[in-house]
């Protein structure tokens, strides 16, 4: 195993899958995250239009992949920890500081979890911040993240058109052309491609439907 | 039995019947009694110096220090009794271990004050304890800038521009009014604060004394809390000198 796919034989038999792709870029104003919406269940798919980007505060999100069940407790968890924080430091966490959440949670229960997360947030001090937490519970801080069983087949495609301090649309369309191409190629990956725009001026979601995405 | 009454001194966690804690009155006694500290905050940084006083000819110049590192970017230098500040210091260390274990990151100076002000809160409230003997200063550099704090022995915490504790607390205080804070630079905070340290030490009282003085500073230190080199320490204790004779030759 090569640490960024999801071990599918890690899995219950039955267990919800999120066979996915997703990715976070930061940009010239802060970070965009993104991500397909299937969830399978085997061949089945138990959800077309889910929601794999997750909010643990203000403006840090996360997207998830692997069990929805382990990712969705350790978002949970990590929700939690990061309200705690601001009520008793009376100041939001650094982006720095939740993906160091995840990753605790994540390290400690490595042996429990099928969990792959890519934490990204803004904040006034830091700007724009991806964090990337892979299978074993490590923590890479990256400018941009791709993870998933999709995410193998962009390595290349994101490789060239990544480019630093993109505006706002053209990382919009990068990730867009990213997560089409993911989704054509891997069958574990599918429906609309969801995307949250964190700025200075908060949260923005954005959604793109499969006639829009595939013409492109 | 009058009205502030007799026997509401012995226990901690009793009040007397207007609302006093004496025990926790009891130890600022302490710190009155110990040498001055003071706390100086600065355009980028903060400086502490303390007055050590020398109890006997016998201890190791230089050794004993009475300033202490918490973390990289957090210093603490006291007034009151020297092993009740140890021990304070201790649990901050424990406090700064554990922020960096749970977060990957350093303590803010606020966050930091205000654990170890719970913590000596606490030892306010129980039958069993008494509360520390100590006024502690505070001070450090974060992601937010420098920060000085002052903890009394009641857990009682409060920002300061300048702080100063100990017997030469009156004298420290009205001498850090007159100074620019925060607008003072690092290096001129360290010859300000020995002046205050030499102005609020009383030669009548205790003739011996050592000067420690560090600082946290972006500029000087980046960011790291230090002892001041030996160099400039040397030329802030003869500024400081000079100027102490100046004033007593005037006064004669």
């Amino acid at each position: 195993m090569n640490g960024i796919q999801v071990d599918m034989k890690a899995l219950k038999t039955g267990e919800v899958n999120l066979g996915t792709s997703i990715m976070a870029v930061t940009f010239d104003g802060g970070v965009i995250l993104g991500a397909d919406s299937r969830t399978t269940t085997g061949a089945f798919i138990a959800n077309r239009v889910t929601d794999k980007l997750t909010q643990v505060h203000d403006t840090i999100w996360c997207c998830r992949s692997g069990s929805a069940a382990d990712t969705q407790a350790v978002a949970d968890i990590v929700q939690y920890h990061l309200q705690m924080y601001t009520v008793l430091n009376a100041e939001a966490p650094s982006t720095r500081v939740a993906a160091a959440v995840f990753q605790e949670l994540c390290y400690a229960n490595k042996d429990m979890l099928t969990a792959g997360i890519i934490c990204a947030g803004y904040d006034n001090q830091y700007g724009g911040e991806v964090y990337s937490i892979p299978l074993g519970g490590s923590m890479h801080k990256q400018d941009y993240a791709i993870a998933g069983s999709g995410s193998t087949y962009i390595y290349g495609f994101c490789n060239t058109q990544y480019k630093p301090n993109m505006t706002k649309e053209d990382t919009i369309k990068f990730i867009k052309s990213a997560l089409t191409e993911a989704i054509k190629w891997d069958g574990s990956s599918g429906g609309v491609i969801r995307m949250v725009v964190l700025t200075k001026d908060g949260v923005e979601r954005l959604i793109f439907y499969p006639d829009d995405y595939q013409k492109d | 039995m009058t009205s502030i009454g007799t026997g509401y001194d012995l226990s901690n966690s009793v009040f007397s019947p207007d609302g006093r804690n004496f025990q926790v009155e009891y130890a600022s006694k302490a710190v009155e009694a110990d040498g001055t500290a003071i706390g100086i905050k600065c355009k980028d940084g903060v400086v502490l110096a303390v007055e050590k006083i020398v109890s006997s000819k016998l201890l190791v110049p230089g050794a004993n220090k009475k300033i202490q590192t918490i973390d990289k970017h957090i210093g603490v230098a006291y007034s009151g009794l020297t092993p009740d500040g140890r021990h304070f210091v201790s649990q901050g260390r424990s406090e700064a271990y554990s922020w960096r274990g749970t977060y990957k990151v350093p303590i803010s100076v606020t966050s930091m004050t205000d654990r170890l002000a719970g913590y000596v809160q606490a030892y306010t409230l129980y039958n069993s304890v008494r509360p520390f003997g100590i006024s502690a200063i505070v001070g450090g550099v974060d992601q937010s800038g420098p920060h000085l704090f002052t903890i009394e022995p009641s857990g009682a915490y409060w920002g300061y521009l300048g702080a100063a504790t100990g017997k030469g607390r009156q004298a420290a205080k009205s001498e850090l009014e007159k100074l620019d804070l925060p607008n003072i630079s690092a290096k001129d905070a360290v010859k300000a604060a020995a002046k205050i340290i030499y102005a609020a030490h009383d030669d009548s009282k205790d003739k011996d004394f050592e000067l420690e003085i560090s600082w946290v500073s972006i500029s000087e230190t980046k960011g790291v809390h230090e002892f001041v080199p030996k160099e400039l320490l040397e030329e802030a204790e003869r500024l400081a000198k000079e100027e102490d004779e100046d004033e007593e030759m005037e006064e004669d």
